[in-house]
């Protein structure tokens, strides 16, 4: 359904050139969830955000390569194929749930906003803003739907992230860091209910992380990104229980380990890692 | 709400009470209430005269507080006119005896006519203008557009004056370029020139905060959710950015409406608009205290009054607002 070919992303030009992004290659398939691990800086969230070309032009600059989906490529696309394709075909869900919701308008009418702009057939717009809201484990959707973002939790502010996602019935869904604003318990729920929702609407997932500990349960496949490039790729449980790059190895050793002996906790010598890469 | 709204008219008492103490010495410290006198009487005036004058307007008084033990504290000057003003009683001009409630009522319209459609002219171009920057921003017109507002906020508004009367009344011949006349719709011709010049004028600082303003909301999380969302940028634009900026903008369209009413004593005095600013203009000229301290009395008035619907403003764009 999606893929990357070869593709690189620079920003600025001439001197100031960054390649954030150096020819990675990746596929995702219906109903698949993908996870992109790498720490801050690797280049992830720009290639998440790079699928329905969010990142501001300039300075962002596609340099090379593809952006399939469902066979067309995305790099070619005008303004109105782009915006069809966001949020109709490809939504997102962003890492600060405070600050990605807008504070001025009630959780209602964001959410309409997506309708009216993908499912203009959608005759009961409240009804709709309702069932999502359901979806999401938002307990009395008819109330919490005239709040305004600052009324809600973290965590309910997430979930409202995630309805207005799914309003419009994606086929990929790109999660960029959905838990790291949340509190632990409250990542398990989310996590949880981002599993269901996978399973009742059988919808791909894009999950872009830095935490290996939270993709066992939810991702098939991982992408292990670092500086750029994908260092190691493959199921789920074979690159958790065999990591074969280093650097995928140095990340999930820096997983800390309940019951373990105390320890210095472990970090990543990039030095030497960069010299491998 | 109506709690806080109470509580803050009850602050006016002692913030307007310190604004006319401070307008009251200031006068004074400049020229006694003597010296006063003969300015206005002029130098040939008896010294009979002087005191009579200075007896009816009662300025023999002691200036802050009696201490002269014959008659109550608060028989002074200043605390007199504050009684009179707590009245709402403007009293009458220092030089023309005119009751100043008629000359301020007469003097409010032309100031009015004139600030008002530039007031409003001149932030909807502003807004339209800064709008349209952000939304070509980083291209060669953004870029040209913001030496232009440089260029314009650099020139002094007496340049604007008087190339604008040039121009207008030499070059084209075209209406006149000074003075003014109640007279129905064909007062429009007499502030045509100073309302444009005005709109002018403000044009540069305001385009260029305005767009600084809306470029710091373009960078915020939920326009990328907006984007991420399909919305298009003109949409994105006028309804994500557009309302969030607009809690921002009413801090500086609020707090500047008492203005309006106070009219500009520049362009006033420059075209011969007898509004309140030329009226305070000449008052101080005078010098007229009288009429320098019902303008102060009433200008913070305003001001404070502009500042409470700012607030009010707040709650009704921002739902994060509360007035508690």
């Amino acid at each position: 359904m999606l893929e990357l070919r070869n593709l690189s992303i620079d920003f600025g030009k001439g001197a100031s050139r960054v390649q954030a992004v150096k020819g990675i290659s990746l596929s995702i398939a219906k109903g698949e969830t993908v996870a992109l691990v790498g720490e801050s800086g690797s280049g992830k969230s720009v290639t998440g955000m790079a699928l329905t070309r969010l990142l501001p032009e300039p300075p962002a600059f596609y340099a090379g390569g593809e952006i399939l989906f469902e066979g067309r490529n995305v790099l070619g696309m005008n303004a109105r194929e782009l915006r069809a394709l966001r949020g109709g075909k490809i939504a997102y869900v962003f890492q600060e749930p405070s600050t990605s919701l807008n504070p001025v308008f009630t959780v209602r009418s964001q959410i309409a906003e997506a309708l009216h702009l993908h499912r203009p057939e959608v005759a009961d717009v409240d009804a709709e803003v309702v069932h999502c809201l359901d979806m999401v484990g938002i307990v009395s959707p008819r109330q919490r739907m005239d709040d305004y973002p600052h009324q809600l939790s973290g965590g309910m502010q997430q979930r409202v992230m995630i309805a207005m996602a799914l309003a419009c019935r994606p086929q990929l869904l790109v999660a960029d860091e959905p838990t790291t604003a949340l509190d632990v318990t409250v990542q398990a729920q989310i996590l949880d209910q981002m599993r269901q929702i996978k399973q009742q609407t059988g919808m791909a997932m894009l999950l872009i992380t830095h935490n290996f500990g939270i993709i066992g349960g939810i991702a098939d496949r991982v992408a292990v990104m670092f500086r750029g490039k994908i260092v190691e790729e493959g199921a789920t449980a074979t690159v958790l229980g065999n990591p074969q790059h280093a650097y995928t190895k140095a990340l999930i050793g820096c997983i800390p380990q309940l019951g373990q002996h105390r320890r210095r906790l472990t970090t990543i010598d990039h030095d030497a890692l960069g010299a491998l890469c | 709400m109506v709690a806080y709204l109470i509580r803050r008219l009850f602050f006016f008492v002692p913030i307007v009470f310190g604004v006319m103490l401070l307008t009251f010495v200031l006068f004074f410290v400049v020229q006694s209430p003597d010296a006063m006198a003969r300015r206005v009487l002029g130098p040939k005036a008896t010294p009979k005269a002087v005191e009579n004058w200075l007896h009816n307007r009662g300025y023999d008084k002691p200036l802050l507080l009696n201490r002269t033990g014959q008659a109550p504290w608060h028989d002074s000057l200043f605390l007199n006119q504050m009684g009179r003003l707590a009245r709402f009683d403007l009293g009458k001009s220092d030089v023309t005896n005119r009751p100043l409630a008629e000359d301020f009522r007469e003097g409010a319209l032309p100031s009015l006519l004139l600030t008002v459609p530039a007031f409003f002219v001149g932030l909807a171009l502003s807004v339209v203008f800064a709008l349209y920057l952000v939304f070509i921003r980083n291209g060669v017109v953004d870029l040209a557009a913001s030496l232009a507002c440089v260029a314009l906020m650099s020139v002094p508004v007496m340049v604007y004056i008087i190339a604008g009367q040039f121009l207008v009344a030499q070059v084209l011949n075209y209406f006149p370029a000074f003075g003014f006349q109640l007279e129905g719709f064909s007062t429009a011709k007499f502030l045509l020139l100073p309302v444009a010049l005005m709109v002018v004028s403000g044009l540069g600082a305001d385009v260029r905060l305005f767009r600084a303003m809306f470029i710091e909301e373009m960078g915020q999380d939920y326009i990328r959710t907006a984007r991420a969302k399909g919305v298009s940028s003109a949409l994105v634009l006028l309804r994500h950015v557009f309302k969030n900026g607009l809690i921002n903008l009413i801090t500086l369209v609020v707090a500047s409406l008492p203005f309006l009413i106070m009219g500009s004593v520049v362009l006033e005095n420059f075209f011969g608009i007898p509004g309140l600013g030329n009226k305070l203009f000449s008052a101080i000229q005078a010098p007229d205290f009288a009429v320098v301290q019902a303008s102060v009395f009433l200008g913070s008035l305003l001001y404070l009054g502009g500042l409470l619907l700012t607030d009010i403003c707040y709650a009704w764009a921002d739902p994060r607002i509360r007035l508690q």
